[in-house]
């Protein structure tokens, strides 16, 4: 598995393969292909950032450059979806989602339970989310918790370029709606990925270091800068294991609570607002269901709850960084139980 | 200096670069021999012992435990006690780790690809060529790296080719046929495409079954067996395994099946188990498997047992086999062709090779040497 890409190209890897597996996946959104909604030029664009790049060259009409109008094409793919078809639709910014709301939410969300089971939603919605963009408030939000608190939608938000490859495909493939959350600071990062179509199960956390001493739960961006931490601590004797949880929802509680089991310390890392988040959602839940195996009480670390600014020094702050997960974890181990 | 002999970090594997000492074996004055296991050292892909490949007296140690540590850097002083510490000491004090060259490194790729026919084949290719190769083939759901311990070893003295079965590893999805013959026709079809006329066969599992069938039909591509925990040889099979690994779908399911294969489960890492899951989860994995599961191994028999037949190819044939060996029972050591050397190697299950890496290594030289 020596050929390394970045997450950019294995979300195009992905849709490029299940879309030559499965002539029923379509692709829609606003500059997906030529930037203007005119087919005049082929593929200049490719998407706000590049992403779904050299697609339309090779499935042509099936990538579907739409308006201005993200609840007209969102509502347009959710209906495609309970027809038959495998849409896919790249929404830019998570920001945006707000004018498609009862598209997403009250329909798609809602087919396979008000229709008896008998209507399947097989739709998967891009979106790109995430501060460190200097893209200020409207286009820099981690609006994660939003769906994960919607039942009947799926919560995807990968870490690596193997993730986001095989996370996407699983969601292409899956027979509900899908929110496909790529941190757009994350674009970049290279990983080693097969070239081979391959799936990751939904619902499934991965544990990306090992540790004894202290458990840090998180997902997005925040994988890396509690990696960071944990390196650091590492030289201070300290042994973080770092739980990626990957899909937010279904989520994967078992993974969580076995480290939680094994370290007896938590802290849990959001890019999210603070309130009712995923980090205040996995806190409760541990608390829950492992009260007696927690030596410390639960750390939780999330930017402050006020919109993404856009002057970068303050956007810096803002986002979570190594160091206070570093400190929360030795907090966490300060404290409590010996 | 000469008569100081240091204990370096190993290489373990195409693309080890680093490994953590985990624990010593031994203490400062332990008298060494040969093959003894001395540290253990825990690398992203396995755990295992390190043995000793140089005899004698183990005067300093100088990594610590815990410690990450680049390959070939310097973990311990071994030398007779006629040699003064002050000596020991500038010898640590001037030793410099040799530098992987990256140049080396580039112009050598780990691995190489070839077609044969529609299946892509991933391989290695290591040691100096002249003389008749050694090819190893794995078993049934592993692949080239299974001989992580064993190829740079033996390419010391002999010309090594590993490959990756069709359906396995990285090499194509798909198989040629589900009969040990089609197996050992694409392996024979492998070797033409390297133009390798004739090798000494190694194979582990469903590999040397695969190595037994080739000798039984096409004895003229083969020099010599190695068979480690083959299969081929008798009925029973560990049919928990051959059926559970091919549809493990999770990390939980996975892990009990892996660490069957080893004496000491705790070799089987973290990352190894991820690794398998990778593997399994490329499309069309679980399907080759399940099919080759069902062809070979139906209701936990082994439905074609190319080994007996041996007798008549009228190779030489060197069998390996781990006394607690969970998949493959070691009985069936006594259906060896007459002649056949046969090794038996207590405290090893399924992966001798990975387990007792340094006796595999020795008896494999001796016998593609002789």
């Amino acid at each position: 598995m020596a050929r390394k890409i970045s997450i950019k190209q294995a979300i195009n890897e992905a849709i490029d393969q299940e879309m030559t597996r499965d002539p029923s996946v379509i692709m829609m959104g606003e500059d997906i292909v030529g930037g203007s909604g005119s087919f005049g030029e082929m593929d200049a664009w490719g998407g706000v950032l590049g992403v779904t790049k050299g697609l339309y060259a090779k499935h042509g009409s099936r990538l579907l450059d739409t308006p201005l109008s993200e609840s007209a094409y969102v509502g347009a793919a959710v209906g495609a979806a309970a027809c038959g078809m495998r849409p896919i639709a790249e929404l830019m910014f998570i920001d945006f989602m707000g004018v498609c709301f009862d598209q997403i939410f009250n329909q798609a969300a809602k087919f396979r339970y008000m229709f008896g089971g008998k209507a399947q939603t097989p739709v998967v919605i891009r979106a790109m989310v995430g501060a460190g963009f200097r893209a200020a408030a409207q286009h820099s939000q981690m609006l994660t918790p939003l769906f994960t608190h919607i039942p009947g939608l799926k919560v995807v938000c990968p870490s690596s370029a193997y993730d986001a490859k095989g996370l996407l495909i699983q969601s292409i493939r899956d027979n509900d709606p899908v929110i496909f959350c790529e941190h757009k600071n994350l674009y970049a990062m290279e990983g080693e990925v097969p070239e081979t179509s391959y799936t990751i199960p939904l619902g499934e956390a991965n544990v990306v270091r090992e540790g004894k001493d202290v458990s840090i739960v998180t997902y997005g961006l925040m994988v890396h800068r509690s990696l960071e931490a944990a390196a650091t601590l590492a030289k201070e004797g300290i042994e973080v294991e770092v739980v990626d949880l990957r899909t937010l929802s279904p989520l994967d509680l078992d993974t969580v609570l076995d480290s939680v089991t094994k370290t007896g310390r938590l802290v849990c890392v959001d890019e999210a607002s603070p309130r009712c988040n995923i980090a205040t959602d996995i806190s409760a839940l541990v608390s829950m269901h492992a009260f007696s195996a927690l030596k410390a009480g639960i750390e939780m670390i999330s930017p402050p709850h006020c919109p993404v600014p856009f002057s970068p020094t303050l956007e810096d702050l803002y986002i979570p960084g190594s160091d206070r997960i570093a400190d929360a974890v030795r907090k966490t181990l300060q404290k409590g139980k010996k | 200096m000469s008569n100081i002999t240091p204990i370096v970090m190993p290489k373990w594997g195409l693309s080890m670069k680093e490994g953590t000492v985990t624990s010593w074996l031994v203490t400062e004055g332990t008298n060494i021999t040969v093959g003894m296991p001395i540290l253990d050292v825990e690398t992203d892909k396995i755990a295992n012992a390190v043995e000793a490949p140089d005899a004698g007296l183990l005067r300093k140690i100088v990594a610590h435990e815990g410690e990450l540590l680049p390959v070939k850097a310097l973990l311990g002083v071994m030398a007779d006690t006629d040699v003064s510490d002050a000596d020991i000491d500038a010898y640590i004090a001037s030793y410099v780790t040799p530098a992987v060259d990256e140049d080396e490194a580039d112009a050598a790729p780990t691995t190489l690809r070839l077609d044969v026919g529609d299946i892509s084949v991933r391989y290695a290719r290591r040691g100096n060529a002249g003389g008749t190769p050694v090819l190893f083939i794995h078993g049934f759901g592993g692949d080239l790296d299974n001989w992580l311990f064993n190829i740079d070893a033996v390419a010391e003295k002999a010309e090594v080719i590993a490959l990756d079965l069709p359906g396995h590893g990285q090499s194509t999805v798909r198989l040629p046929g589900t009969s040990l013959a089609d197996m050992a026709n694409f392996v024979a079809r492998f070797m033409d495409a390297i133009n390798v006329p004739k090798a000494h066969l190694v194979g582990h599992s469903m590999g040397g079954a695969i190595a037994a069938q080739l000798a039984v039909t096409q004895p003229n591509r083969v020099e010599s067996l190695t068979l480690i925990g083959s299969a081929g040889f008798g009925d029973e099979i560990n049919s928990s395994y051959t059926s559970g690994f091919a549809s493990a779908a999770s990390r939980k399911e996975l892990k009990p099946l892996l660490e069957q294969l080893f004496y000491d489960p705790s070799l089987v890492s973290r990352q190894l188990v991820d690794d398998v899951l990778k593997y399994k989860r490329l499309d069309g994995v679980e399907q080759v498997l399940k099919t080759l599961s069902e062809a070979l191994f139906p209701g936990g028999r082994q439905s074609e047992k190319p080994g007996l037949k041996l007798g008549e190819a009228g190779k030489r044939v060197l069998m390996l086999w781990g006394s607690d060996d969970k998949v493959v029972p070691a009985a069936h050591a006594k259906n060896a062709p007459k002649g056949a050397t046969v090794e038996l190697f207590d405290q090893a299950g399924h992966m001798v090779q990975m387990e007792k890496a340094g006796d595999v290594n020795r008896l494999l030289v001796a016998h593609v040497t002789a």
